[in-house]
């Protein structure tokens, strides 16, 4: 779809902070507010604008348990559906938080969210391994987050300014 | 034994100190202050751009560079030139890289002015013009603009101000403090009247990156007026590097060679690792300086909006990260605004009297803060507003 500069800048500007409100963003952006209301929904009912995220460390929250791993997949690709089949048929497990196709060693990347590594564990080689198509696995287990989704984890710098300068 | 009642010089002793200063120190030692005071990016420079300074020190570049500048950032700084502003300049006799635009300036007045000689200044203008004609020996002739003009100065206004002494003007496009842009038809206007009085232009481009509606024009592109202008630019606003100190002059040779003279004896070279910094800045900095800009166009036209909207005229700036808005609704003085503002709602802003005295009844506002922190700026500020006004 064919979009204007402002309406990319929307976009910018959303992924950024979806917080901002109709008002704000149409004084930032010098549309009227009706314009940015009306080109929100549309977006949103093409699926441009698909949901609107919080990025949580949760590390830093208390008694919270939570392991991620990377799976590399190899795929037998079927005639006909190729790979979409089969990431179909891993992308519907709620536990699955993503699935890219891959050039290079393998086919399908999975990111795969649960409670311990145990859990991952298991559903690795209860539920993805024995689908058809799937040749073999390989589980990364992600020990620590730096940086996810553009935002540095942990980087919380200060602004550094002085407060009054020519 | 007689004693002397001051061994400093009448020219530093009759030097004011900047409005600015009294501000930072009024601020300095608050909690909570939400600061619009400030004059630089609220970016941090690029990673790639440090990470080149890092690397020029771990391969052991730490000593002096040619008095003007590494031959390759000259080199790099040249095709910028050219590409972004169509200026042709000699790397290697019309290009000098300085410690910071402000090190340019000095020298510049330095290498143009004799006792006495006249020099033109908008007002407002940036805090250092006027003593810097001092320090150089000159007279600073101010001319106040007009906010209805978007504080532009016009030809009438400048042609007004010509005398027999007058050998420069000194112009900022896109200006600090009022963040008012010289448009190409404006230049014209301008450049038929220095070129008709034989002046040198000494043009402050430091924010010619930061021009929001229109592409930034050089003066010196105009027809005949290369060889009568000062190009000041630097790399602290567009490319956030404020704290490097690096800027560059480009000049007609008999000026430039001139300029260098007073630079090697001052300065020798720029710093070392900036310069290295700088390099990979021009090679690989620009998608940073777009998306730098059109945020601060976001947050721009967030603010002036909201100013206005609470009561604060302000015109549109069209470039640098300034707004500067008119408090005459509140019947205070810009200083008196400032300090109040400060002490009651801990929102720092500068008071437009220190920019000269065109600047009385507005104050310097900088929207190179986050938008958290504007929309809590524009909470407080019209709070205070409404307790202020008339």
């Amino acid at each position: 779809m064919q979009l204007r500069d402002w309406e990319l800048d929307l976009l910018r500007v959303l992924q950024k902070d979806s917080r901002l409100t109709y008002e704000d963003l149409s004084k930032m952006l010098q549309v009227t507010k009706e314009e940015v209301e009306e080109t929100v929904t549309r977006m949103e009912k093409d699926h441009i604008l698909v949901r609107y995220n919080s990025v949580v460390d949760w590390s830093k929250v208390e008694g919270h348990e939570g392991v991620t791993a990377m799976i590399d997949v190899k795929v037998a690709p079927k005639r006909g559906v190729g790979f979409d089949e089969v990431a179909q048929r891993i992308y519907r497990y709620k536990e699955v938080k993503s699935v890219y196709l891959m050039s290079g060693a393998y086919d399908l990347s999975v990111t795969v969210e649960g409670r311990t590594m145990n859990e991952v564990a298991n559903f690795v080689s209860d539920k993805l391994s024995t689908i058809d198509s799937v040749l073999s696995t390989t589980t990364h287990f992600q020990l620590k987050k730096y940086k996810h989704d553009g935002t540095i984890f942990g980087d919380y710098e200060e602004d550094k300014r002085i407060v009054v300068s020519p | 034994m007689t004693t002397k009642t001051s061994y400093v010089s009448k020219s530093v002793e009759k030097l004011k100190p900047s409005g600015i200063r009294k501000f930072f120190d009024l601020a300095a030692g608050m909690e909570g202050v939400i600061s619009l005071g400030v004059g630089e990016p609220d970016f941090v420079t690029s990673w790639t751009v440090r990470e080149a300074a890092i690397l020029s020190l771990e391969q052991g570049y730490t000593s002096y560079t040619a008095n003007a500048g590494l031959f390759d950032l000259r080199k790099r700084i040249a095709d910028y030139m050219n590409s972004r502003y169509q200026l042709t300049y000699d790397p290697a006799h019309e290009i000098i890289v300085t410690v910071g635009a402000s090190q340019a300036l000095d020298i510049s007045l330095r290498a143009l002015v004799d006792q006495g000689d006249e020099v033109i200044i908008v007002e407002p203008g940036f805090v250092s013009y006027v003593p810097l004609v001092e320090l150089a020996g000159g007279v600073a002739v101010t001319v106040k603009t007009k906010p209805e003009n978007g504080f532009n100065l016009t030809a009438e206004e400048l042609e007004a101000a010509i005398t027999d002494k007058t050998k420069a003007v000194l112009l900022c496009s896109p200006n600090n403090p009022t963040g008012s842009v010289l448009e190409k038809d404006d230049l014209i206007e301008l450049a038929e009247v220095i070129k008709r009085h034989d002046l040198a232009v000494l043009s402050d481009e430091i924010y010619s990156e930061l021009a929001y509606d229109a592409d930034h024009v050089s003066i010196a592109s105009l027809e005949g007026m290369r060889d009568r202008t000062i190009v000041i630019n630097g790399f602290s606003k567009g490319f956030a590097m404020t704290g490097w100190r690096l800027g560059y002059i480009c000049a007609p040779v008999e000026i430039a060679q001139a300029l260098l003279k007073i630079h090697q004896y001052a300065m020798m070279c720029a710093s070392t690792p900036a310069q290295f910094a700088a390099i990979e800045a021009l090679d690989k900095g620009m998608e940073d300086v777009t998306e730098m800009k059109r945020s601060y166009r976001h947050r721009r036209h967030y603010f002036v909006d909201s100013l206005n909207e609470i009561g604060l005229e302000c015109h549109t700036p069209g470039g640098a990260f300034y707004a500067f808005p008119s408090i005459r609704k509140t019947g205070l003085s810009s200083e008196e605004f400032a300090e109040k503002l400060l002490l009651e709602e801990k929102v720092a802003v500068v008071p437009g009297n220190v920019f000269g005295k065109g600047g009385e009844g507005f104050i310097r506002c900088s929207y190179a803060s986050s938008m958290e922190q504007l929309q809590e700026a524009v909470k407080r500020l019209k709070r205070f507003v409404e307790n202020h006004s008339n």
